[in-house]
């Protein structure tokens, strides 16, 4: 039976692999990271190198995509803007899941009073809506791309919490555990080999849904003027900057707009893919 | 019931609490002198003293906490240095603009965003699934702004149809509430699509075809209905976040709502506008959970009945005079 | 016998269709449940019973559920082909059926009674007054206040759900009961008063039922006849006494081998070795040629016939009647 031969993980591997949809995602978001990294070679010219006398340009065979109002490189600011809305983008998620899921699993693993002061905690910062948060952030530490990723991070944190702490306590009292225990087996090894892949799943799916909201939060924020500041290259800021040319030169709206939303969709796919392969039930 | 109710309401006192004192510890960590701030540069050190001391800006913190708190209640979240208004006049005369974005785009969301999720569960694997699916995450995926500038240049720019800017006309709406409801719409498709998707699978939805019941019965009536649980927690919460949300449509578009002004206090260093409107947001947004959970304990018996003590009122329903052959319970 | 056919089925072929195979739930299955008596279909989890049940109503998940063949027979109309607004009117009203799960088969957020009435609305010319005064009359022949009718089912314990639901599922007088493992999720006290329960209101209502189950204790209890089933296929097929106290194929030796007994001295369980085939990959020939001492080469390659040992007792098996050993 082919099933029982592969493993776990590579069942959920096939799995995935027959989403061509959460394939694409894939690709795109390997390609999106690759740019990235490898943004200083891919551009043809820095980010902030003006040359005024070529300014407004549509696509020409040394400028591909066209110039802005200083004649920089379109396309060399999309590249380099990669990375800083990808800075945004994975730096928010790790922010957020890292002090999300140790004050979860810190709720959800010691319970009673202390679980209960955490999660009111918890609530209470969702009430505040994520922008609020920012702007807040921003009035006081100022506006840059490093206070947007603290503040994204921290309003997207009770998220984590939350999930984290549910599926912890859902996986707690569930039977293998306590198999586990009546076999006398230890308690971290109980936490390693069973609470955590169990609760973990969710969570994993949750991540890479947060990486393209955390781009787009990052973006929406560098658009206002809370976030990534000119002279940088970030694709919110792109857009803020072109949006005053933007009757006559759409494109310059345009490009950034783009990037964006094929990078978030990409995560969103490949994580929609994740969510149906880890857990096949929701299919069929 | 009763005690459910006082309970959750109760529950928001700390949550406030918690908020304020988030709040004026903000205030007190921003740069600048409140005084100086309200009497401009040229005015002279003695009248700035003055103020200080009128304001009670020199007693311990602790002190001044109870007071800011005392305020709030009284409804006082400070002057304002741009307009040097009471900030909570401020945000009353433009907080009926946001309440009205939010609102219209609410509804547009839930007219469209709730059918498509259901059309999309019941035709589960065909194309029609996968397509709705697929536009729901693009909408998702879309920058909201960017979203709104391509409207803007299409319908108002180049067609005309709308205004580009300002909400003189009931025209100057459209554009805005479109921009704001296209992700909502689309976040309450995929969550009633997965909701609904869950109640299908459901046994009681077997029992019901086995009944002899309509299909139309079976997925509008029981399906439906109980996925519409979790979907009214989705709605409340969305609401809240369109309330900052909102501050994206406001600026394009110019409408003077609560959103633009927190916006523009935040670029003019307007400290006490810029926290006066973070705490009524919240507050706000606190209120509307609660009005969630309440409609949730209402309509969901499952919850009602955990937090009453007293068995229901029997309703109307006519009594038998003569008991049938009983069976021995349990 | 002179008691008439009311179900019959003939040559049912079933399958599910997933993203990865296709599961061969049902292989060919022959059934008949005769007017007021009680069939006992006995078989593992995943033999194909619940299948079958589901499969009478045209219930099947769809699109993955395929009728490849077959028919089914009941007061002279082929179900398999009737039109669904003409299978809406049996349903709940002449065939009905009763779940596993109590726990899970009514709507949580409807009244209880109201489940009741929804069943007698759909199939009776009668005012709302009128289909609640009946719920009310159905809860109390359960055992039930009639004053519950408002209550909703979180208030119910398990057992009492399941008169819930047997009392929706007779709410309509039905010909033909489907009970689908009605006691498997409930107390041992609990499923003797419900099997009770079932056969005194089968009396009541003149209803025949099919009682799908693994326990044959269910079934020595309660039935006239008895279907074995396995992989999908019926391997054989009597009255009780018949097959309980003659059980000739080795499966169903296997199952009364396998039950502890009490005065027993043996110091070992006697199970069946192996496992069920896989529903994906089924082995041509007797599909029970993997775990059966007896079987010879020809098992293994031909589908092996069905032999009649006495009236009534069939036996799916090549070495039928011939074999030595007991």
């Amino acid at each position: 039976m082919k099933s029982q031969r592969r493993g776990q993980l590579g069942e959920i591997w096939h799995r995935l692999k027959k989403n061509k949809f959460a394939v694409a995602g894939l690709v795109v978001v390997i390609l999106v990271l690759l740019v990235t990294i490898f943004a200083p070679l891919l551009a043809p010219y820095s980010y902030d190198k003006q040359d005024l006398t070529k300014p407004f340009l549509k696509s020409t065979k040394e400028h591909l995509l066209g110039t802005d109002k200083f004649g920089r490189d379109t396309l060399s600011r999309l590249i380099w803007g990669s990375r800083n809305s990808m800075a945004m983008g994975l730096g928010c998620v790790a922010l957020s899941s890292v002090l999300g899921i140790t004050i979860g699993s810190i709720a959800g693993y010691f319970g009673g009073q202390v679980d209960n002061v955490i999660m009111r905690i918890m609530d209470t910062l969702t009430c505040i809506p994520m922008l609020l948060m920012c702007v807040v952030i921003a009035a006081i530490l100022g506006p840059s791309v490093r206070n947007a990723i603290i503040a994204i991070g921290i309003s997207t944190m009770p998220n984590s919490a939350r999930l984290i702490r549910a599926n912890i306590l859902k996986v707690r009292n569930l039977e293998y555990v306590e198999a586990a225990r009546a076999i006398d087996a230890k308690n971290y090894y109980i936490i390693l080999k069973h609470i955590i892949p169990n609760a973990i799943s969710p969570s994993i799916v949750a991540i890479t849904m947060n990486i393209g909201n955390s781009i787009l939060s990052g973006a929406t924020l560098s658009f206002i003027g809370l976030g990534a500041q000119p002279p940088l290259a970030e694709w919110g800021c792109m857009l803020a900057e072109g949006r005053n040319f933007m009757r006559d030169h759409m494109e310059l709206v345009l490009y950034p707009g783009l990037a964006i939303m094929i990078t978030v969709l990409a995560f969103n796919v490949l994580g929609d893919g994740l969510r149906d392969a880890l857990d096949p039930r929701l299919r069929n | 019931m009763i005690r459910y109710v006082i309970k959750r309401i109760l529950w928001i006192i700390p949550m406030v609490l918690f908020v304020t004192l988030l709040v004026f510890l903000l205030l007190e960590l921003t740069p600048g002198d409140p005084a100086r701030q309200l009497l401009g540069n040229f005015a002279t050190e003695e009248a700035v003293a003055e103020l200080r001391e009128k304001m009670g800006l020199n007693q311990p913190v602790l002190v001044r906490y109870v007071k800011y708190i005392a305020g709030v209640l009284q409804g006082d979240l400070g002057i304002s240095y741009f307009t040097k208004a009471p900030v909570l006049k401020d945000i009353m005369v433009r907080f009926p603009y946001t309440l009205l974005l939010v609102v219209i785009s609410m509804t547009i969301a839930i007219i469209i965003g709730i059918p498509i999720g259901v059309y999309a569960a019941t035709h589960q694997y065909s194309w029609k699934d996968n397509m709705s699916i697929v536009m729901a995450l693009f909408c998702v995926s879309m920058p909201n702004f960017w979203f709104a500038l391509i409207l803007v240049q299409i319908f108002a720019t180049k067609l005309g149809w709308f205004p580009t800017l300002g909400i003189e006309t009931w025209k100057g709406w459209v554009l805005p509430a479109i921009s704001v409801s296209i992700g909502y719409s689309a976040t309450l498709a995929r969550q009633t699509r997965s909701s609904m998707l869950e109640e299908i699978r459901q046994d009681f939805v077997v029992t019901a075809r086995a009944k002899g019941q309509t299909e139309r019965k079976v997925i509008y009536g029981h399906a439906l209905k109980n996925s519409l649980l979790p979907i009214i927690v989705i709605v409340g919460s969305v609401f809240g976040v369109s309330l900052g949300g909102a501050v994206i449509a406001e600026t394009i578009f110019g409408i003077p709502g609560l959103g633009s002004y927190t916006l523009s206090a935040l670029t003019s260093r307007d400290y006490p506008a810029v926290l006066g409107s973070v705490l009524f947001i919240a507050v706000m947004f606190s209120v509307i959970m609660l009005l969630v959970d309440l409609v949730l304990a209402f309509v969901d018996p499952r919850i009602k009945s955990q937090y009453s003590y007293v068995r229901k009122r029997k309703k109307r329903v006519p009594v038998i005079e003569k008991p049938t052959e009983a069976y021995k319970e349990a | 016998m002179g008691k008439q056919n009311l179900l019959e089925i003939k040559d049912l072929v079933v399958e599910y269709q997933t993203d990865d195979a296709i599961i061969h739930a049902v292989n060919g299955v022959d059934l008949v449940v005769k007017e007021g008596e009680t069939l006992g279909l006995v078989g593992e989890t995943g033999a194909g019973k619940t299948t079958i049940a589901r499969t009478i109503l045209r219930i099947l998940p769809k699109p993955q559920g395929i009728v490849r063949q077959g028919g089914i027979f009941f007061e002279g109309a082929e179900l398999l082909s009737l039109h669904e607004k003409a299978m809406r009117k049996l349903r709940g009203n002449k065939i009905a059926m009763v779940f596993q799960d109590p726990m899970t088969a009514l709507n949580p957020i409807e009244r209880v009674g109201d489940q009741i009435a929804e069943a007698i609305l759909l199939h009776n010319n009668m005012t709302k007054g009128e289909a609640i005064k009946r719920a009310q009359e159905m809860l109390e022949m359960v055992g039930i206040p009639g004053m519950r009718y408002v209550e909703y089912p979180h208030q119910f314990s398990g057992g009492m759900k399941q008169r819930v639901v047997i009392a929706m599922a007779l709410a309509c007088n039905p010909k033909l009961l489907l009970a689908d493992e009605p006691t498997t999720a409930l107390d041992v006290t609990i499923q003797a008063q419900v099997l009770r329960l079932i056969n005194d209101l089968k009396e009541k209502v003149k209803a025949s039922v099919l009682l799908i189950t693994h326990d044959l204790g269910v079934v020595a209890n309660t039935c006239q006849s008895v279907a074995v089933i396995y992989a999908g296929e019926i391997v054989e097929y009597g009255t009780a006494e018949q097959v309980f106290l003659n059980p000739s194929h080795p499966y169903t030796q296997g199952l009364f081998d396998s039950i502890p007994k009490l005065n027993s001295t043996e110091p070992r369980l006697k199970p069946i070795p192996g496992l069920m085939p896989d529903p994906t990959n089924l082995p041509v020939g007797c599909k029970f040629a993997e775990r059966c001492r007896y079987a010879i080469e020809e098992c293994k390659q031909q589908i092996p016939p069905n032999v009649e040992l006495e009236p009534g007792h069939q036996v799916k098996c090549l070495l039928a009647g011939s074999r030595g050993e007991k």
